[in-house]
C-alpha cells in the first residue's frame, strides 16, 4: 500500500514540477475559502456549469446525426427536420440525448435565472465584484444567441418563422438594417445557407466563446472571493493564519454540499425529460413539429419561454420617435433591457448589499420588477391585443424603471446596519 | 476495510459508498451516449439481408448485387471451371480453407453451397479493392499463359481462382470471404442471414 | 392619473381574456392497449398510407405493438419490399399538389404537432376525423369542424356515413354508413391510438426507463445527503 502511495507521490510531483495542478487544485478547491452561509440560491452557479457539461457532451453526439440541410427528401420533408427524427427513432438512445437537449436548453436558462436573481438580491454585482457581473452578462447574452441559433436547427415551423423575425429585427437598423440582415441570412428567406451558419454558430463559434468567459467568470470570482447572503466582505476578518473567520474551504465542503443540489436537480431533470420532454409545448413547441414551410405562417408565433419577456417589451413600444419608426425603437428597448442589467454596480447606491439589509424601497421596486418581468414573460407567449400592449408598456416602464431610478431609490432608502460577520 | 486511528471510518465509508453509487451512475450514463454510435436502424436497414433469383444466371456467367455496400458477386460455374479447380491446389496459399473466410458450411472443394455457384464478397482482402474478372483462359486473358480463369485485384496484383482463394505469394493474405447466404427454394439465394443464425 | 391607475387595474382581466377557444373531444387512451394499437395500424396502412407517407417510421418497428415480422411482412407491408423500410408513399408529390391542391402532409409527429393548449394531438385527431360533414360549397363536398375549408374529402364516408352541420352548428347524420357511431369512434380511437404511438414510439419504454432513474437517483440522493451531512458536523 504505501508503494502504491509513494508512487502516485512521485507521480504527482513530477507532473507538479512541470504544470501547476497541485497549486490549482489548492487555489480553486481545497484551499479557496468560501463563506460558510451560503443558502439555497447558491446551489445555481455549479449546476450552471453541470448543465453546461450536460449540453456540450448531448450535442457532441447529436452533431453526428444532425444534418443541416433545408432540401426536401424523397416524402418532401426538409432533411434537417427528418434528421432529427431519424435522431429519435433510429439512433440507438438518440431520442434520450435530444431530449436532454432540449430540455437541457431550457434548464439552462432556469438555472442561470436563478443564479441572476442570487446576484441581485444579495448584491454580489457590486465593488468589488463588477467584472464577475459582466462577464456573467456576457455568458447571458452568448447564451440567448446560443439558444437562437439552436433554435433553428430543428428546422420545424417555429424554429424556421422564430429565425425570420428575430433576423428581421436587425433590418430596423437604420441605414444599414437591412443588408445586414440579408448578411445574417445569406438569402432573401431565411433557408438552406442560414441554417448551414447558425448551425455553425451554435456548434463552434458560440460554445468557444462561452467556454472562455466561463473560465473568466470563475478566474475573476476566485480573485475577489465569493459574497454571501449577508453581503459582508469575509476576507475582512482574518485568523493568525489569514484564513478568513467565516471562510470554510470549498473542497470537501461545498464540493459534497454541491453533489446533493446536483442529485436533487437531475432527479427534477429526469421528471421532465422523461414524463414530460415537451413541458405543455413551453420546452419543445408543438407547431415545431410541423416542418419549416416558408410560405404558411402558424397562427401563434411565439419565442420559447426564456426570451418572452424581452419579445414582449419589444412589442410594448408602438410610438414613432425622432423620426425614427417604432420597429426600431421596439428593438432598442429590447437590446437595452438585457444590456442595462450589466450596468448595476454603477446603478446601485445602497451602503449595503443584501437585501436582508435594504429598506422598503428597494424590495418595493425588486417586487415590482419581479411582477413585471414575470407578466412580459407570459403576455409574450400570447398574441398582442389592445390590452395586452397597454399592460406590457405598463410593464415594460416598470422594467426599467427598477434600474434607472436605481441611483435614486437607493440613496434615499433606509437601510439596516450591516453585521460585522456574516450570520447563521 | 482497515481502519486506522486517524482515519474517521464512518466518513470514508459513506465517501466510498457515494463515489460507488456515483460511478455506477456515470458508467450507466455513459452506456447510451456509446451506444447510440452503433449502427442506427437505418444502417440495419441498408445492411439487411439481400434476396437474390439466380434462375437467369447462365453456367459462366457472373452478376454482381450489393449488401451492406459491398459487391457480392454470384458465378454460375461450368463443370470445366469447376474441373480446372482441382488441378491447381498447389498454387493456392490456403487450398483447403483452413482459415474461417467462410462459414463452415461454406468450408468445401468448391467454397460453396450448391458446387456451381459461387456467391463471394468482391473485396481483395489485401487492401480492399474490388479485383476484375479474368474468365478467360490461357494467355488471352492477359495474366499468364496458364491461368485457368479467375480474378486479378488490379491495385496490387493479386490474383483468385474461381473459388475465391488467393494465389500463393501474392500481397492477399487470405481467400476472399464467403458471405452468410442460404437458399430459398431452388433459385433464390438470401445473402447475409443463414439457417444458423 | 386616475385613468392610469384603472387601466392598471384592469388591464390584467383584459391581457388574459383568451381568443377563441376550440372544443375538442377527449380521444380514448390507447397507450398500452396492444389489440387496439393493431387494429389501428391496420386502418392506417388501408385508409391513411396512400396518400400519407409516415416516412420516419420503420416498418419493423411496429414489433413494438406486438407484431412479429411475418405478420407486419403479411398484413401491413404494402408499400415496401423490406420490413426495415420507412412507411413511405408510392404517389408523386407532385401529383399529389396538383391533384389535391396541396402534397398530403407526412403524418409520423402529426398527433405531436396537433396538440394546443386546447386538447392533446389525439384530441384533435379524434374531433378531426369524427368531425367531417357535407358542405356542397366546397370541391371535395366536404368541410370540417375542426379544421375549416380542410383539403382532404372525407376519407372514411362509408364507414361513418354522411354528416350534415345543422343551423344550431350540432352534426347530425344523414346517411348511416357501414358502421354504427359507436363502432366507428372505436375505430377512430384505434387509429388515433395508432397515430400517437407513431408519433413518439419510445414515449412508454421512456416512461418505464424514467422510474428506474429516478429511483436510482434516489438512492444516490441518500448517500450524498448523508455525507453531506458527516461533513458539515465540523461547521458551526
Amino acid at each position: 500500500m504505501s508503494k502504491v502511495n509513494a508512487l502516485l507521490q512521485d507521480t504527482l510531483d513530477w507532473v507538479d514540477a512541470r504544470f501547476p495542478l497541485t497549486a490549482n487544485w489548492k487555489a480553486h478547491l481545497s484551499e479557496y475559502y468560501a463563506p460558510k452561509n451560503f443558502n439555497f440560491w447558491y446551489f445555481f452557479g455549479s449546476l450552471a456549469i453541470l448543465v453546461l457539461v450536460i449540453q456540450i457532451v448531448t450535442g457532441i453526439f447529436l452533431v453526428m446525426h444532425f444534418k443541416p440541410d433545408a432540401s426536401l427528401n424523397a416524402s418532401g420533408v426538409p432533411v434537417a427536420f427528418a434528421s432529427v427524427e431519424y435522431i429519435m427513432r433510429d439512433v440507438p438512445w438518440g431520442w434520450l440525448i435530444r431530449y436532454m437537449h432540449s430540455t437541457g436548453a431550457s434548464a439552462f436558462f432556469i438555472v442561470v435565472y436563478m443564479h441572476m436573481f442570487r446576484g441581485l438580491i444579495y448584491g454580489s454585482y457590486r465593488k468589488p465584484r463588477e467584472l464577475i457581473w459582466i462577464f456573467g452578462m456576457m455568458i447571458f447574452l452568448c447564451l440567448m444567441a446560443e439558444a437562437f441559433f439552436g433554435y433553428l436547427l430543428p428546422w420545424g415551423q417555429m424554429s424556421y418563422w422564430g429565425a425570420q423575425v428575430i433576423v428581421n429585427l436587425f433590418s430596423a437598423i437604420p441605414f444599414i438594417g437591412p443588408d445586414l440582415s440579408l448578411w445574417l441570412r445569406g438569402d432573401f428567406v431565411v433557408g438552406d445557407s442560414t441554417l448551414n451558419r447558425f448551425f455553425s454558430f451554435h456548434v463552434i463559434a458560440v460554445p468557444l466563446v462561452l467556454l472562455g468567459l466561463v473560465a473568466a467568470h470563475i478566474i475573476a470570482l476566485h480573485e475577489v472571493g465569493s459574497n454571501n447572503p449577508d453581503g459582508v466582505e469575509i476576507k475582512k476578518k482574518k485568523d493568525a493564519n489569514g484564513i478568513p473567520l467565516d471562510g470554510i474551504p470549498f473542497h470537501p465542503y461545498y464540493s459534497v454540499k454541491d453533489i446533493v443540489g446536483v442529485v436533487v436537480f437531475l432527479m427534477v431533470f429526469s421528471v421532465i425529460v422523461f414524463f414530460m420532454p415537451e413541458f405543455g409545448g413551453y420546452f419543445l413547441e408543438y407547431n415545431n413539429f410541423f416542418p419549416a414551410d416558408p410560405l404558411v405562417t402558424p397562427p401563434h408565433i411565439a419565442p420559447v419561454w426564456y426570451f418572452t419577456p424581452y419579445y414582449s417589451i419589444l412589442r410594448a413600444v408602438t410610438y414613432p420617435l425622432f423620426g425614427l419608426d417604432a420597429k426600431f425603437w421596439g428593438v432598442v428597448a429590447m437590446g437595452a433591457s438585457t444590456v442595462i442589467i450589466a450596468f448595476l454596480p454603477w446603478l446601485d447606491r445602497s451602503p449595503v448589499k443584501s437585501i436582508r439589509y435594504r429598506g422598503p424601497l428597494f424590495k418595493g421596486f425588486l417586487v415590482a420588477f419581479l411582477i413585471s418581468f414575470f407578466i412580459l414573460g407570459y403576455l409574450g407567449m400570447l398574441g398582442p391585443t389592445p390590452g395586452r400592449t397597454l399592460v406590457s408598456q405598463i410593464c415594460s416602464v416598470i422594467y426599467f424603471a427598477f434600474f434607472l431610478l436605481m441611483p435614486i431609490y437607493t440613496s434615499l432608502d433606509k437601510c439596516q446596519p450591516e453585521p460585522d460577520r456574516v450570520t447563521k | 476495510m482497515s481502519c486506522d486511528e486517524n482515519v474517521d471510518c464512518g466518513r470514508r465509508r459513506l465517501l466510498l459508498a457515494t463515489a460507488t453509487a456515483g460511478g455506477v451512475a456515470g458508467v450507466a450514463t455513459a452506456v447510451p451516449f456509446v451506444a447510440s454510435m452503433m449502427p442506427s436502424e437505418r444502417a440495419k436497414a441498408a445492411g439487411a439481408p439481400v434476396e437474390v433469383d439466380v434462375s437467369k444466371l447462365a453456367p459462366g456467367q457472373m452478376m454482381t448485387v450489393e449488401w451492406r455496400g459491398k459487391p457480392v458477386w454470384i458465378i454460375n460455374r461450368t463443370p470445366e471451371m469447376l474441373a480446372a479447380l482441382k488441378t491447381i491446389d498447389d498454387q493456392m496459399a490456403d487450398p483447403k480453407s483452413d482459415k474461417p473466410m467462410q462459414p463452415d458450411y461454406c468450408k468445401n472443394e468448391t467454397r460453396s453451397i450448391k458446387p456451381e455457384i459461387l456467391v463471394a464478397v468482391g473485396i481483395c482482402t489485401h487492401l480492399g479493392c474490388s479485383p476484375t474478372e479474368k474468365f478467360k483462359t490461357g494467355a488471352e486473358s492477359g495474366v499468364d499463359p496458364n491461368w485457368p480463369g479467375g480474378f486479378l485485384c488490379p491495385c496490387h496484383g493479386s490474383t483468385f481462382d474461381l473459388a475465391g482463394r488467393v494465389y500463393k505469394s501474392k500481397p492477399a493474405p487470405d481467400n476472399l470471404e464467403i458471405p452468410p447466404h442460404m437458399y430459398l427454394g431452388d433459385a433464390k439465394i438470401v445473402i447475409g442471414e443463414d439457417k444458423k443464425a | 392619473m386616475k385613468k392610469f391607475l384603472t387601466a392598471l387595474l384592469f388591464a390584467p382581466i383584459l391581457a388574459f381574456a383568451s381568443g377563441a377557444e376550440l372544443h375538442l373531444d377527449t380521444a380514448p387512451d390507447r397507450a398500452n392497449d396492444i389489440p387496439a394499437l393493431q387494429r389501428g395500424a391496420q386502418v392506417f396502412v388501408n385508409y391513411c398510407l396512400n396518400c400519407h407517407s409516415a416516412s420516419y417510421m420503420r416498418y419493423n418497428r411496429l414489433q413494438d405493438i406486438g407484431l412479429t415480422d411475418a405478420q407486419i411482412k403479411d398484413n401491413l407491408l404494402f408499400t415496401a419490399d423490406k420490413i426495415g423500410e420507412p412507411m413511405r408513399i408510392s404517389m408523386q408529390r407532385n401529383d399529389a399538389k396538383s391533384w389535391f391542391g396541396a402534397a398530403p402532409p407526412d403524418l409520423t409527429v402529426i398527433a405531436r404537432a396537433r396538440a394546443s393548449e386546447f386538447g392533446s394531438g389525439a384530441d384533435w385527431l379524434y374531433t378531426y376525423l369524427r368531425g367531417f360533414y357535407r358542405d356542397e360549397a366546397r370541391p371535395t363536398g366536404w368541410n370540417n369542424t375542426v379544421f375549416a375549408n380542410v383539403g382532404m374529402p372525407h376519407v372514411l364516408w362509408e364507414l361513418q356515413g354522411d354528416q350534415i352541420m345543422g343551423d344550431d352548428h350540432k352534426l347530425t347524420l344523414a346517411k348511416p354508413g357501414k358502421l354504427s357511431a359507436a363502432e366507428y369512434d372505436q375505430m377512430v380511437g384505434d387509429l388515433v391510438g395508432f397515430l400517437k404511438y407513431i408519433g413518439e414510439p419510445m414515449s412508454e419504454f421512456r416512461k418505464r426507463l424514467g422510474v428506474i432513474v429516478l429511483i436510482a437517483l434516489g438512492i444516490i440522493f441518500v448517500f450524498a445527503y448523508a455525507l453531506k451531512r458527516e461533513y458539515w458536523k465540523d461547521i458551526h
